[in-house]
């Protein structure tokens, strides 16, 4: 069967700096995979790449067997009308209400009526338990963990296939975490979708995905499915997933 | 790098990082001319930037348009009454208001609002990730951000200036007539008498291309922005800065170009 989602020997440099080194990944139609990894070592690169928010300088991107960095605008367009993204600060857009967050999508990609997307927006925030009261605030009026959770709703307003999570977790309490977390599990569920997550948090990654994947340097050094990664074998796994200081991982304290 | 860099070296680096400056910048402008003719339009983004650059500069705009008319008619009439020449008070102000004084100054004081301001939005909705939002919502950032701006900005910027062109020369003759003892009439007739339909179109032209200016330096930097709240802060102050000499640049060019042939 075709991956949903596959990337072959996908490569990226910022000026002599090497972000990701033939990155070789394949997702299937239904399953849900979190790359772990410490900060700066490529996570958000490698989700910004399949968006196409950011061209790779080598290597292919498929989605169902399409190589996305070729595509025409039309496919383009309709990769992006299949997908739902949440983003790690959520990225409400300040001036609209909730509820317009969450139909903007619905409004202005898919051109729906204001009233009929105004229903489904509602409808959506109540999947993620917020009441429709909640639709007429600011997203500045909200915590960060009801933003997170507008987030998640504007994400899944369209029904995509795809769904790409951000650092669903950072900065939001361990309970407000799971809660996500919970969501996160019930949502991508509901709607039978593929998603891809980074993280670094590990309760997180426990809890949403079916295979695990470490990236480190640019370069995927693991993969597994989610139970066996306490038996991984590998140093790194074990040092990052145990959050130790001593290991082969070498935190860069200096900027040089 | 070599931290004992010649100063060659120097030149040549600053040489080339403005270059590839200029290079950006006039991609960026050539996107967004494009993305104009394209649907899909966003009616109500221009209609709302129409309203924030247009109405709410009128004040900023005035003043500054009332006090450099009445400035200059006093000046000109020091000047001009060394050679008992106190009578061209009149054609000198509206002659130096709608030709130069009126766009330039109406730019640099909408530049300075409005530039800053799209910067610091776009800029922030940069960092926030909401730009790349928009993009995963289907939606066309050029489109739904940069050309309501531009596009408003060029169509508001005119009617700005011919605001602050009327407001000058009504400056001008307040301290005429008021202060300098000028003949009300008369004042009147000698500005009437001066002025010609090109000066106003030019005036007008002019305005139009400083509005593409101000939304352009505006929004380019503020899409590019980078690096937390410090890289909004500098973009707010790159996009005046670049606003402001391309103004001053494109004025010269268009002065240069309409009247250099005049005798």
């Amino acid at each position: 069967m075709t991956p949903k989602i596959e990337l072959r020997g996908v490569s990226k440099a910022f000026g002599r700096k090497l972000v990701l080194k033939d990155v070789n990944l394949s997702i299937a139609a239904g399953q849900s995979l979190v790359i772990i990894g410490g900060s700066g070592t490529g996570k958000s690169v490698t989700i910004k790449s399949i968006l196409g928010l950011l061209t790779p300088d080598s290597g292919q991107i498929l989605i169902d067997g399409k190589d996305m960095t070729r595509a025409s605008r039309r496919d383009r367009k309709a990769f992006l009308a299949d997908i739902g993204m949440l983003f790690q600060g959520a990225a409400l857009f300040d001036s609209l209400p909730v509820w317009q967050n969450v139909a903007f999508g619905l409004i202005e990609g898919k051109r729906l009526k204001k009233a009929d997307a105004k229903e489904i927006a509602i409808e959506k925030l109540g999947r993620v338990g917020l009441g429709p009261d909640v639709a007429e605030l600011h997203p500045a009026e909200l915590s960060g963990g009801m933003q997170k959770r507008v987030g998640l709703a504007r994400a899944i307003a369209g029904d995509p296939s795809i769904i790409f999570f951000d650092e669903p977790t950072t900065g939001l309490d361990p309970i407000m975490a799971d809660v996500i977390n919970d969501l996160i599990v019930e949502c991508v569920r509901d709607l039978g979708a593929t998603t891809l997550s980074i993280t670094h948090d590990m309760a997180s990654a426990r809890k949403i995905a079916d295979r695990i994947a470490m990236l480190y340097g640019g370069e995927i050094i693991w993969e597994g499915a989610k139970d066996s990664i306490d038996q991984s074998g590998n140093a790194y796994v074990d040092q990052f997933i145990h959050g130790r200081a001593d290991g082969p991982i070498q935190m860069q304290v200096t900027d040089d | 790098m070599n931290k004992t860099a010649n100063p060659i070296q120097i030149i040549g680096h600053i040489t080339l990082a403005s270059l590839a400056e200029i290079g950006r910048l006039s991609r960026f402008a050539g996107h967004a001319v494009a993305s104009i003719a394209l649907p899909p339009f966003y009616l109500r983004a221009l209609l709302r930037q129409i309203w924030l650059i247009g109405y709410n500069s009128l004040p900023v705009v005035g003043l500054t348009a009332l006090f450099t008319g009445a400035a200059l008619a006093q000046q000109i009439f020091v000047g001009g009454s060394r050679f008992n020449a106190e009578s061209v008070v009149p054609g000198v102000v509206v002659i130096a208001i709608v030709r130069e004084l009126g766009p330039v100054l109406g730019g640099l004081m909408v530049a300075g609002r409005v530039s800053s301001a799209m910067a610091a939005e776009l800029g922030t909705m940069r960092v926030t990730e909401q730009i790349d939002a928009l993009v995963t919502l289907s939606t066309d950032p050029f489109k739904y951000l940069v050309v309501p701006r531009i596009l408003a900005a060029v169509i508001t910027l005119p009617a700005l200036v011919l605001v602050a062109n009327i407001i000058g020369v009504m400056g001008g003759y307040i301290i005429g007539t008021e202060r300098l003892g000028l003949n009300s009439a008369s004042y009147l007739k000698v500005t009437a008498d001066f002025l010609e339909a090109s000066d106003v179109v030019s005036s007008l032209v002019k305005a139009a291309v400083f509005g593409f200016i101000i939304a352009l330096a505006g929004s380019y930097h503020g899409y590019y922005s980078r690096g937390g709240a410090q890289g909004v802060g500098r973009a707010t102050t790159n996009a005046v800065v670049t606003a402001f000499i391309l103004i001053l640049l494109a004025n010269l060019i268009i002065t240069v170009l309409v009247f250099g042939d005049a005798q």
